[in-house]
């Protein structure tokens, strides 16, 4: 199977996503994850306003078969949550890129984005 | 040890099923997706591989009595053709087994069958033969589950689709009868019979015909995951989850299921399930249904509004049917009324929740 891996975004061997930006960027988790989780059915998602570390935990996804925790990619400030996905969670399977969006993050001066992984090193991974 | 292969094993690998070990079976948990698996079980026909279900036959002389006194239900009951839902129990009165007892017909070469959970077969082979040993009864006891596949047809539509299948008519079969009918030229051991809720039917066959009889009953592949899905919703128990002889030892009555003891009979736990009946259970097989959001699981703590911990969740899922978080576990007698407010600890936070009936789809 092939899964969709954006040349825009940078990801996180944990499989989230997020956008390649200097200020603002958002946060997901991504297609090849959505796929070996199944049908999600719930998110647990941090408040706006609230603080993010690279690579500690800031949430969980929840399939029906499998918990899975989520991982910061950044360093920086929740400033929006996805809030549609608390009535449709369904949104990160049909479209984990773009309406299964999870977090908008103001990023800190040093937000952690260099180390993240590009499109091709993600790809490699999965496949 | 290597897990042991359903005979359709590659075909759903070709298919696009992602497998799970299950009792030590290589079995499918999804085919499209838990949810859509489910919605075509509780609105149209889907079609499961049971096949890591085990078959036992039981034959001879002292068939019947081997079975009276190693279930705890009244076989003496079934006439050819029925069945029932039974337990195994040890001497203390705690559940080895649930299984279905099947009455054969009359000329068959074994006068019973009963399944057994996957990967409890060869236990219960050496069960029932060491008994039947030491009681000096005069029965065969035949471990089949290799031979066999099994499939459960289930939904509304399951009778419209097996009906245009099948040779014989299986529509005059009532709930918890069974006949051989054969379906796409294949005799196959026909119960209405199921796991899900639902209407439908389940069928033993030959595992060298398994192919044919699966691509003919065409609908909805289903997998492990929409199976527990559909069970938890109904309150049925899993074995191994909502009760394990080893790690959560329950009886009949602690487990809801007293009705399938009839202390009128004589067998294996008998007496000591007697005492449980006349002294009542300490703790009851609850549903619970969460107020907050969030999806139980099997082992997280239930607690009362003290936030004591006063039971576990045995099973939970997010209801495909109902969109609403629902469990099933144990807690004392004080709380199972339906109403009353509980907790469930969800990684360390604790959610509101209610004992709610089961199953939960008739609320």
């Amino acid at each position: 199977m092939s899964f969709d891996v954006p040349a825009d975004r940078k990801y996180m061997e944990s499989h989230e996503w997020v956008t390649d930006a200097d200020d603002t960027a958002k946060v997901g988790i991504t297609d090849f994850a959505q796929d070996e989780l199944g049908d999600v059915v719930f998110v647990e998602l941090p408040d706006e306003g609230d603080d993010l570390t690279k690579d500690e935990e800031f949430g969980v996804v929840e399939s029906i078969k499998a918990v899975s925790d989520l991982y910061s990619p950044v360093n920086g400030t929740v400033v929006a949550v996805n809030e549609a996905l608390a009535d449709q969670p369904e949104l990160v399977n049909d479209d984990p890129f773009g309406d299964g969006w999870m977090l908008e993050v103001e990023l800190d001066d040093d937000s952690g984005m260099d180390d993240l992984l590009s499109a091709d090193e993600y790809r490699e991974q999965i496949e | 040890m290597a897990l042991r292969k359903p005979p359709l094993r590659d075909v759903h690998d070709a298919r696009g099923a992602t497998f799970t070990e299950f009792g030590g079976w290589d079995m499918p948990v999804e085919f499209e997706s838990i949810t859509d698996e489910h919605r075509a079980v509780r609105e149209e026909v889907g079609i499961f591989d049971v096949s890591h279900m085990g078959e036992i036959e039981v034959a001879g002389p002292d068939a019947e009595a081997l079975m009276q006194r190693l279930t705890t239900n009244d076989v003496t009951a079934l006439d050819p053709g029925d069945s029932h839902y039974s337990m195994i129990t040890d001497e203390d009165g705690v559940i080895v087994d649930d299984t279905v007892v099947y009455r054969l017909p009359e000329g068959d070469e074994a006068e019973f069958l009963f399944v057994p959970n996957a990967g409890h077969d060869e236990q219960m082979h050496e069960h029932w033969t060491a008994h039947r040993n030491e009681w000096d009864l005069d029965a065969t006891v035949s471990n089949a589950t290799d031979e066999y596949a099994m499939f459960a047809l289930q939904g509304p539509d399951a009778p419209e689709l097996l009906g245009e299948v099948a040779e014989e008519s299986i529509l005059d079969l009532q709930k918890f009868e069974a006949k051989y009918a054969t379906v796409a030229g294949v005799e196959c051991w026909t119960a209405r019979t199921g796991y899900t809720g639902e209407d439908g039917f389940e069928l033993v066959l030959p595992a060298a015909e398994a192919e044919t009889v699966w691509e003919a009953l065409d609908c909805q592949p289903c997998g492990l995951g929409a199976r527990d899905t559909l069970r938890l919703e109904m309150g049925f128990l899993l074995s191994g989850q909502d009760f394990d002889h080893e790690d959560d030892p329950r009886n009949p009555y602690e487990a809801g299921v007293g009705w399938t003891v009839k202390l009128d009979t004589e067998f294996v736990g008998r007496d000591a399930l007697e005492r449980v009946e006349a002294e009542g259970v300490e703790e009851e097989f609850v549903g619970i249904k969460l107020v907050d959001r969030g999806v139980p699981r099997h082992g997280y703590d239930v607690t009362n509004t003290d936030d004591v911990i006063i039971g576990q969740v045995t099973s939970g899922t997010m209801s495909p049917t109902l969109g609403e978080p629902i469990a099933l576990g144990y807690v004392p007698t004080e709380y199972a009324d339906p109403g009353a407010v509980v907790n469930v600890v969800v990684r360390g936070q604790s959610k509101k929740a209610k004992i709610a009936n089961t199953p939960f789809l008739s609320d």
